[in-house]
């Protein structure tokens, strides 16, 4: 492709930024000197070959925007020279994202959590507090962030520094204090392991009898040996021994279900992939979590590494693809960084690479980073964000298991979902499948946050209750009542307070209208003025929707002025009018979206008009109650 | 004496030439699909889309970013049809249809999708130089005034600044819109993104469905989502080339003539003055089908049938543009 670049010449610096990821430029074609005695007047490195470097882009704009904070147009030009992109693709790309910042501004980013379970919890005063401190900063720029997954220790704070070493943490009861400390260089406040006991009430409780959490917090997320002596790699030697067909049955026989969300038989996915007729095939493992109130996928990945290598690797083995993908999300730099760690060791014990374990089976895992969008947690959006393409999510049928990934068949899992892997071949499918309830077989991992005593993951054999689950966790603080309980987060529904015997099970929930969703129990307890929570969730789908199809596109705008009618007291026509736009705007949304988040944008809000009215949305009851 | 020359034994016999080119395997044709629509049965070939099948039925379907010409994007959902086992909708433009199908494509359902669908471009786009979208618009019965009063117009270059992230919350009373001045930075053709509905037709035309120059793409997230040069630049710093291929996809004016913005602008356009004549380009030998618009004897834009197989609705900027020198007389 002969594509035209009018951008500025690119600096030393920005050249040298684009190159650390890409290499030095070998040919004219990719932005080098033209060296005719080398290449002749053949370009090296020029069309298929050239093209086949698309999915390079997000991680050299990763690398341009670590390096300088922001994106300046001469890099931009750079690297569309470098990888034969557009740059008119290259900016439609770039300004897809929030972590990257278009204007020329602060090298350093706080971005501080203002979603529903950190606004309850200081995150709104914390923002405005840094805002103060840093206005007109010109090395420090303050941003609201949709939520950060830290909701165990809300509020929260994301601060990315750039430099020529780019660093990044994660701060969980985040203070102004604490901020300013991680902005130092060479701090990362967000390392140790004390703070996963914490997120993880139930380790080291005998009786809880966990098997999925049971190492995180207890075991040393860097050491391979510990993995191993407690259990680690029994199942990946078992899957290479069974082969793949085998073990694809015993994942079946398990009953094992996606937990992203949408609960499809992993066995089901895992046996289309293996029975395809194109030979390349792909695993990604999706973990760009960023459902408000979804963290169990992060502590998992911090706390026990080990095990999701282990799952990918495994699944790798049984449909025989030779290639895995891990998309963690940019907010999750502390878990990017143990995650490389164990690949790195499990490549060195040659549990990863070419011939895992002597046998004849390859498995290479490639960690991508996400760049600040919810929508592309959504299976096919993904594909496209790795591919370098806006994360767009693409129309199904063809599923992934057909056309997935570079349009190869590929399976794509969640974090809890693959780690549950190496469990079923420990134990056998049989035996986990005979756990749980008729609809629901397994264990399954909790997000509890909001208004309870001990907020963190919680993991169950299915079949337990909403209430039993909020009173393990500790109940309400100071003994309030419970005003409503959000179940699978932005995208689940609002539950009240008499429907708390509901079991936790998939058909359970689905049976009172609700979702398990990824497993969030967001617990509001009476002091909380809902109408502010609705009215984020609102904006949270205005935002990240990404604007493809109308009904999402201008559904989510609709339907966020709608909220902020009834929250001002100022509707067009009466209330009940608000009410059923709202269901025509939810219908056609649900209805008529390509994806997921358009289907799912309105439940949250049309569940609690359901449960307390539109009244709801004023704000008055909460007020009443607040002390 | 040296031996006599002999002529070697052959062992080798090149087969003989092909009386004709050798064609290529015959592929078994796939036997035709059956499928049900609205309750009539109905046979289309096989790879046939749901769309294929209405029109073969006669059946009037409402699409806005659908080009024959293209692979179909499904973005505007305006299309959407009720498929019998599907949870939602499906859009009939790219849906392909598989034997024993049933497809309702009058239902309540697939009519308040469709009306809602019009409704949102109707009352966020500026769609007076689309009257088939109004004509649809009427037909479904949308209503865009019940969103509120429209909010004013964005100065120039605020939509192409947005950041992805945090947006500024609107107090409701107003209905948000993408109305912005005109864009006019070259002599040929302007960009009104007031009327765009992000069809992302002229991002294909000027991509790898026509014109392979990739000047344009969409930028943005969610509502702020538009069409963009690099940085926003203006086309005369873009790798714009002038062919105007995205005029000739655009489906509501958003893209357009110079000559017929100004006569727009002045009040002077008048499309039922104008007479289309068809003539070959004469500026190369590829013999490009040319569609004169002409009004008052002035040729006043130029495009090309999109259904004829030389051009199939493209052109290069002589064609399209290289008209004024007919005009001087």
């Amino acid at each position: 492709m002969d594509i035209k670049v009018n951008g500025p010449e690119p600096t030393a610096a920005e050249r040298e930024a684009v190159d650390a990821v890409l290499g030095a430029p070998v040919s004219a074609w990719s932005g080098g000197k033209r060296d005719l005695g080398k290449e002749g007047r053949i370009a090296l490195l020029g069309g298929n070959e050239a093209r086949a470097q698309r999915h390079l882009l997000l991680p050299t704009l990763h690398g341009v925007q670590d390096r300088f904070g922001w994106l300046p147009p001469g890099a931009l030009a750079y690297l569309s020279n470098r990888l034969t992109i557009p740059p008119a693709e290259v900016h439609g790309v770039a300004t897809f994202y929030h972590l990257f910042t278009q204007e020329g501004g602060a090298p350093n980013h706080v971005h501080v959590c203002d979603d529903i379970a950190c606004r309850h919890k200081g995150g709104l005063e914390l923002l405005q507090q840094l805002n103060q401190q840093h206005s007109g900063s010109k090395t420090v720029e303050v941003h609201p962030s949709p939520c950060l997954g830290l909701c165990e220790r809300a509020p929260a704070a994301l601060v990315l520094r750039s430099g020529k070493v780019a660093q990044g943490c994660a701060l969980g009861h985040a203070t102004v204090g604490t901020v300013g400390n991680a902005l130092q260089p060479d701090t990362f406040p967000d390392e140790g392991t004390d703070w996963l006991q914490s997120a993880v009430p139930q380790g080291g409780d005998p009786k809880a009898n966990l098997a999925l959490l049971a190492r995180v917090g207890h075991c040393d997320p860097a050491s391979l040996d510990d993995y191993r002596a407690t259990g680690g790699y029994i199942a990946l030697k078992r899957a290479i021994e069974l082969g793949g067909e085998k073990t694809i049955s015993e994942v079946t026989a398990s009953g094992m279900v996606g937990r992203g969300g949408a609960a499809f038989p992993t066995g089901r996915k895992w046996d289309a992939v293996a029975k395809a007729t194109d030979s390349t095939r792909y695993v990604v493992c999706n973990a760009d979590e960023s459902e408000p109130g979804t963290f169990k996928d992060r502590v998992v990945m911090e706390g026990d590494p080990f095990a999701l290598v282990e799952g990918m690797t495994i699944a790798g083995v049984a449909v025989g693809a030779k290639k895995g993908f891990l998309y963690i999300r940019g907010e999750y730099p502390l878990a990017i960084r143990r995650m490389q760690g164990a690949i790195d060791s499990a490549h060195k014990a040659n549990l990863l690479g070419e011939r895992i374990l002597g046998s004849e089976n390859s498995f290479h895992i490639e960690i991508r980073r996400g760049a600040g969008a919810y929508i592309c947690g959504e299976e096919t959006a993904l594909f496209n964000s790795i591919e370098g393409l806006r994360g767009e999510p693409r129309n199904k049928p063809p599923f992934p298991v057909q056309h997935g990934l570079f349009n190869k068949p590929t399976v794509i899992n969640n974090v809890e979902t693959l780690i549950n892997i190496p469990l079923i071949l420990r134990e056998g499918g049989t035996t986990i499948g005979g756990l749980g309830t008729q609809g629901s077989k397994g264990r399954k991992l909790f997000c509890v946050s909001g208004h309870v005593a001990r907020p963190g993951v919680y993991e169950y054999v299915f079949g337990i209750s909403l209430r039993q689950l909020i009173e393990q966790a500790g109940g309400v603080p100071h003994g309030r009542p419970i005003q409503a309980v959000l179940l699978g987060g932005a995208a689940g529904a609002f539950v009240g307070p008499g429907q708390l015997d509901v079991p936790l099970t998939f058909e359970g929930t689905r049976a009172i209208g609700a979702t398990l969703g990824s497993g969030v129990v967001m617990v509001f307890d009476d002091t909380v003025d809902l109408g502010d929570t609705l009215g984020r969730i609102a904006a949270f789908f205005r935002d990240e929707s990404c604007g493809q199809c109308v009904p999402c596109r201008v559904g989510t705008t609709r339907q966020e002025e709608l909220v902020q009618r009834l929250r001002h007291g100022k509707p067009l026509g009466t209330a009940a009018d608000e009410t059923a736009l709202l269901d025509e705007i939810g219908q056609v949304m649900r209805d008529a979206s390509i994806c997921g988040l358009g289907h799912t944008a309105s439940s949250a809000l049309q569940s609690a008009i359901k449960l307390f009215g539109p009244g709801i949305l004023s704000g008055k009851l909460a007020e009443k109650n607040h002390v | 004496m040296s031996e006599p020359f002999r002529e070697p034994e052959m062992w080798f016999h090149a087969p003989p030439r092909p009386t004709r080119i050798p064609l290529a395997p015959v592929k078994e044709a796939k036997p035709p699909i059956n499928l049900t629509v609205d309750g009539q049965a109905v046979t289309v070939p096989d790879g046939a889309t749901l769309l294929d099948a209405c029109k073969a039925k006669g059946i009037d379907t409402p699409t806005v970013c659908f080009h024959p010409n293209f692979t179909p994007v499904n973005v505007c959902r305006s299309c959407v049809v009720e498929l019998d086992g599907s949870r939602t909708l499906v859009p009939s433009c790219s849906r392909k249809a598989e034997a024993g199908m049933l497809v309702k494509t009058d239902s309540e359902r697939v009519k308040t999708s469709r009306k809602m669908v019009l409704e949102f471009l109707a009352s966020s786009v500026d769609l007076s130089t689309a009257p088939e979208l109004q004509a649809r618009c009427k037909e479904y019965g949308a209503n865009p005034s019940r969103y509120g009063q429209p909010e004013p117009a964005h100065a120039a270059g605020e939509r192409d600044s947005r950041c992805a992230g945090h947006h500024h919350i609107p107090t409701g009373e107003q209905a948000q819109r993408v109305a912005q001045p005109v864009k006019v930075d070259n002599t040929l053709y302007v960009r009104d993104y007031s009327k765009c509905v992000l069809c992302y037709k002229c991002v294909q035309a000027c991509g790898d469905e026509a014109q392979n120059t990739f000047a344009i793409a969409v930028a943005g997230r969610g509502f702020d989502a538009r069409i963009s040069t690099e940085n926003a630049v203006p086309l005369t710093d873009s790798a714009c080339v002038y062919c105007g291929n995205c005029i000739g996809v655009c489906p509501t004016g958003a893209l357009m003539f110079k000559s017929e913005h100004d006569m727009r602008e002045a009040g002077t356009w008048d499309e039922s003055q104008q007479k289309q004549t068809d003539t070959i380009c004469g500026y190369c030998g590829v013999g490009c089908t040319l569609t004169l618009h002409v009004q008052e004897d002035k040729i006043v834009k130029v495009t090309s049938p999109a259904d004829i197989d030389i051009t199939h609705g493209n052109l290069c900027i002589k064609g399209r543009f290289g008209f004024e020198g007919i005009n001087n007389r």
